[in-house]
């Protein structure tokens, strides 16, 4: 399911939203990302090519910020937060349980049916309801590995 | 009387006269302070951390990026600036494959010479890039990522100077690289093989791609003759490394040097020149007939701007003219002789591009290439050294008599401006010694990245722009399109023409400009100066060109 076709549509409708322009050039690379949940390659020289920006100085914003990816991403992206504050009180447990599930690693974070990307965050700025997680943008606070693995099911049930 | 702004350098008033950072202050006061990632020519970066100063607080700042004040008293050498220094370097050096021994920049290497000045005897960290990273793909250039220091200067030049954008950092923190987008090999990139970032390069990372051994095997292959040409810009570069210092034309010790390395021809690229001229001058003005353009007719002679053309103005290759460049209308004359033996023609040439050029399918006939091998002006230099030849006591030798005619407009072909004045002596009417010297007057002459100039002609005027560096080429090409008109356009890649091309010796503004006036003084030196004037080049159109001009000397660039 990687998005390597061309979709000229699709980057267009974010042109017309975030303008055209160098000074843009993150908030494009966001909006792609939001919709594929990674930047395609193709995206690269289209945009370059939009812009007047070389593909090289795009290729190294988007390998400057840890939040670019350029692999393909889960339709859920499960983000473990690992800050202090949550490692005292227990995240690994809860990543470990996680990983076991879904059989992936840190290496390889997404599952082979692109459903889930497990990925861990250094804080997320939600220390006092520690541990905690997200899944895409929702927040769950005090975790457990239990209550992660019912959360995981839930998820894929919705997805049967 | 207003006195005078100044600031203090270790204890030494220097008067301000509008520097725009504290480093040119330094640097006028006589202290030559380290850097790696400045260069006056590019954006400040103030990454290297080499030009630091203490002030009279104690605080620290990079001379790079610092602006001066009146009244500052700084210091460039406390003990505590001389120990972050040496850190510096050590840190870069644990970082970096240290095969000294092995490294085509040896000596030339900045790293290496700033170890030597800091006398760094030993470095306290682990080495962690000891394995050599190489990218052999373009035919131009090689990249060694683990002599790679992060400077940044040839991300600048690439981006800021010649607007080509191949290259750019990826990753961040210690993962950080200089790298193409995807990382794809970088002859397959956006790159357009001008060197430039090389000769930005402070130590062995990029490097000029080193065709010797093919060179050594054609010499020692009994079957083949081994047939040279020598580029103008060559000649006016390659003193300095054997101490001869001056610009001036080394012409004759070249020629008599590559005799002794075992070439059996020698000729001058400027013969190949006289040639361009004539089928260029022929061109522009049966265009001109032709009424008014929308665009200009823009020179064909340098392949890294070729190359730019079409990769990134494709609909402007129409306007590009459909002369070869010298080496190759030299290069396919004197292929057209068969002898016994068959010839491995070798260009020497102050250009990296030039490698590109000669392996294109447009310049192959019968399966072989018209110039089999391509040589940098350095890699010429490391060939001298190797065949122990000592340069400096070389008795000048003129080139071979078959070809041994060309003019000082062939010359010249190898400064920026340089084709334009070749061209215009041509059409000019007036070919006095005096007519051909006000040519020069008309704004054409000089290291500018952009010169424009008039010239009186039948029905009106002729709007000539001379542009050097492709950065400086997109600007004009912006112009052209916003409505600007212009006839002519004479284009080089390199900032100053081929003088400072990506194969020539590392060197300083002052010496690339006087490389370019050594070619305007070996051009006075000629009797002949415009290309019409060459009685070779009368017996050429005469003999083995009669009929063939087209064919040999204009090529059509396919579309890639």
């Amino acid at each position: 399911m990687t998005r390597e076709r061309s979709e000229p549509e699709v980057i267009e409708a974010i042109l017309e939203k975030t303008g055209i322009g160098e000074s843009y050039v993150i908030a494009i690379l966001q909006a792609v990302q939001e919709h594929y949940h990674y930047l395609p390659q193709w995206v690269f020289s289209y945009i370059s090519a939009r812009l007047g920006v070389g593909i090289a100085r795009l290729y190294s914003v988007a390998t400057f910020y840890e939040n670019f990816s350029l692999e393909p991403k889960g339709k859920y992206v499960l983000r473990v937060c690992d800050g202090t504050a949550c490692h005292v009180r227990k995240s690994v447990p809860i990543l470990t349980r996680l990983r076991a599930e879904l059989g992936v690693s840190a290496e390889v974070p997404t599952t082979g049916d692109l459903l889930f990307t497990l990925e861990t965050v250094s804080c997320l700025g939600a220390c006092g309801l520690a541990p905690v997680l997200t899944v895409n943008d929702k927040v769950y606070p005090a975790m457990t590995p239990e209550a992660a693995s019912r959360l995981l099911a839930g998820l894929k049930e919705t997805e049967l | 009387m207003k006195n005078q702004d100044i600031m203090t350098v270790n204890g030494i008033p220097v008067p301000l006269e509008g520097e725009s950072n504290v480093l040119a202050v330094i640097r006028k006061a006589g202290i030559q302070l380290p850097t790696f990632c400045y260069h006056s020519e590019l954006s400040i970066h103030g990454a290297c951390r080499m030009c630091m100063f203490e002030d009279e607080q104690g605080r620290l700042a990079a001379a790079c990026s610092a602006i001066p004040e009146a009244g500052m008293n700084i210091r460039t050498n406390t003990k505590r600036l001389l120990k972050y220094r040496k850190t510096i370097l050590e840190l870069i050096l644990a970082n970096h494959c240290r095969d000294c021994t092995t490294c085509l920049f040896s000596t030339d290497c900045k790293l290496q010479d700033l170890a030597n000045r800091f006398q760094i005897e030993d470095v306290r960290f682990p080495n962690t890039n000891t394995v050599r990273k190489q990218d052999i793909s373009s035919l131009c250039i090689t990249k060694d990522q683990s002599k790679c220091i992060l400077c940044g200067d040839c991300v600048r030049v690439c981006n800021e100077v010649q607007n080509v954008g191949a290259i750019d950092f990826a990753g961040r923190g210690s993962k950080m690289t200089v790298s193409t987008a995807f990382n794809i090999p970088l002859g397959e990139s956006d790159c357009v093989g001008c060197g430039q970032c090389s000769a930005a390069c402070p130590t062995g990372a990029l490097v000029v791609r080193d065709d010797r051994g093919k060179l050594w095997d054609a010499i020692y292959n009994p079957d083949v003759i081994v047939t040279a040409q020598i580029a103008p810009a060559v000649r006016v570069a390659i003193g300095k490394a054997f101490g001869l210092g001056k610009s001036e034309s080394a012409m004759g010790q070249i020629t008599a040097a590559l005799r002794r390395i075992g070439f059996d021809e020698v000729h001058d690229t400027a013969t190949g020149a006289d040639l361009t001229v004539m089928e260029e001058a022929a061109e522009f003005l049966a265009r001109l007939e032709k009424g008014p353009h929308e665009y200009p007719l823009f020179t064909s002679c340098c392949p890294a701007w070729v190359q730019f053309a079409e990769k990134k103005y494709p609909e402007l290759m129409e306007h590009v003219s459909t002369c070869k460049s010298p080496m190759q209308m030299f290069a396919a004359v004197l292929k057209d002789r068969h002898g016994e033996k068959p010839q491995f023609h070798v260009a020497v040439m102050p250009c990296t591009a030039k490698k590109f050029e000669a392996a294109r399918p447009e310049f192959k006939a019968d399966g072989g290439a018209f110039v089999d091998l391509v040589i940098t002006t350095q890699e010429l230099i490391h060939l001298i050294k190797e065949s122990g030849i000592v340069f400096a006591e070389l008795e000048p030798e003129a080139v071979d008599s078959q070809f041994g005619q060309m003019t000082g407009a062939g010359v010249i072909f190898g400064v920026t401006g340089g084709v334009t004045e070749a061209v215009l002596r041509r059409v000019s009417a007036a070919k006095s010694q005096n007519a051909l010297r006000s040519i020069a007057l008309t704004g054409v002459r000089g290291m500018d990245g952009v010169k424009e100039a008039a010239i009186a002609a039948e029905g009106g005027e002729l709007r000539i722009a001379i542009v050097s560096g492709l950065g400086n080429v997109s600007k004009l090409i912006e112009r052209i399109r916003a409505g600007e008109h212009f006839d002519f356009v004479e284009v080089m890649a390199c900032p100053g023409g081929c003088v400072c091309g990506g194969g020539q010796p590392s060197a300083h503004f002052d010496e690339k400009k006087a490389r370019g006036e050594g070619l305007y003084a070996a051009d006075r030196l000629m009797s002949a100066k415009s290309s019409d004037e060459n009685p070779l080049v009368a017996n050429l159109y005469g003999g083995l060109l009669k009929d063939r001009s087209h064919e040999l000397l204009h090529v059509s660039y396919g579309t890639h």
